[in-house]
């Protein structure tokens, strides 16, 4: 469970060597756009070095390799792969890419020995992956979603603007899918770095259609996502007063109680408990509720 | 003559500069030289023997690279002075 993926380029060894002290829950090292392509060699070789070097990181690893329809993903792949890192993000995903990299996975992990399977995101960034969505979630290895906006306004021909009207088609599909099938829905980062409030409000527009996490460009937007796709304390108190209530009502083999004034029903009582989960795995709960 | 050349002169980077050679030599420059000079030409010695090259000048101009990021660059240099006489 991750709220914020910050990218980090490859081949940026201040920033490779605090990405620990950022606050991101996860970061996504980033082979394919951040990286020029006289310089992916560089890359990749900083990239393996700094995996066979940290030791238990703070946060969740992944990378973003090249698209495998360039000859450079598989290089990639090659160079990256790892137990520490936790999965693959694949750009211009689409179902037959995404069923490749799992193979050259089972590959790679059966080769190195690596135990745990590597996760696959794959960025939804064409018409054509929109389109696929529902498919490229049950798809085995894929733990979310990431949604490409930038790539997939420039492939639709259409303008990308702040408000996001354009994207909002996408980002609905991404959350419903992904809510469907249990995995995580990635929201597209906030492209200007300096408007805080925007991207406040970016972030909350995502996360009122369902998306729980948000990349960041840059490690000052991290607080403000990770602030956004926190269970709030308010939410928190309101999702025990549920609970608690609940169990008193089942004393009395009651499904359906009021609570100052409203119905409570099972449906509520669930999105507690799944609020409740999430402020716990966030370290939002008192230790008397912690159990 | 075959040369490669990898990393930058950004903060916690470091340049290196690889050329063929009959013998070895290693020279670095660096911005904690007084303190970790000795470890970086040792670094870059234990590399090398690691893939076997005994013959070369390297050149290291270090802006406070750790351990992993001179070892990358090095290789990187390494695999471009190779490519450049391919």
């Amino acid at each position: 469970m991750h709220r914020s993926y910050l990218f980090i380029p490859g081949n940026h060894p201040a920033m490779l060597q605090n990405a620990d002290i950022f606050g991101a829950d996860a970061v996504i090292f980033d082979l394919e756009d951040a990286v020029s392509i006289t310089e992916k060699d560089s890359a990749r070789q900083l990239m393996k070095a700094y995996f066979e070097t940290i030791k238990k990181p703070n946060f969740s690893i992944y990378v973003r390799i090249n698209a495998l329809t360039s000859s450079l993903g598989a290089i990639d792949l090659n160079m990256v792969m790892n137990e520490i890192v936790e999965g693959i993000v694949l750009p211009k995903a689409t179902v037959n890419d995404i069923k490749m990299l799992s193979k050259l996975l089972d590959t790679f992990e059966n080769a190195r020995r690596i135990k745990k399977k590597t996760v696959i995101i794959p960025i939804i960034e064409t018409a054509k992956a929109v389109f696929e969505i529902g498919q490229i979630a049950q798809l085995p290895r894929v733990s979310a979603l990431l949604l490409g906006a930038e790539d997939l306004t420039g492939d639709m021909e259409i303008e990308r603007t702040k408000q996001g009207i354009e994207i909002e088609y996408p980002r609905a599909k991404i959350a419903f899918a992904c809510k469907a099938f249990e995995i995580e829905a990635i929201d597209t980062p906030f492209t200007d770095v300096t408007d805080d409030e925007g991207l406040e409000k970016d972030a909350l527009h995502a996360k009122s259609l369902g998306m729980n996490a948000k990349c960041a460009i840059h490690p000052n937007q991290l607080e403000s996502i990770n602030r956004t796709f926190t269970p709030s304390q308010t939410a928190i108190d309101e999702a025990l007063r549920i609970v608690k209530a609940d169990e008193d009502a089942q004393k009395h083999h009651r499904g359906v109680f009021s609570l100052n004034g409203k119905m409570v029903d099972k449906p509520v009582v669930d999105r507690a408990k799944k609020l409740l989960i999430k402020a716990k795995h966030f370290g939002m709960l008192g230790e008397e509720y912690e159990k | 003559m075959k040369i490669g050349i990898a990393g930058s002169l950004e903060s916690n980077d470091c340049l290196v500069t690889i050329k063929d050679s009959d013998v070895l030599s290693i020279k670095v420059q660096s911005i904690v030289d007084a303190f970790y000079h000795d470890q970086i030409v040792e670094l870059i010695q234990t590399v090398l023997e690691d893939v076997n090259m005994a013959h070369v000048d390297v050149t290291v101009i270090d802006k406070g690279a750790l351990n992993y990021t001179i070892k990358a660059r090095l290789l990187t240099a390494l695999h471009r002075m190779e490519a450049s006489h391919a």
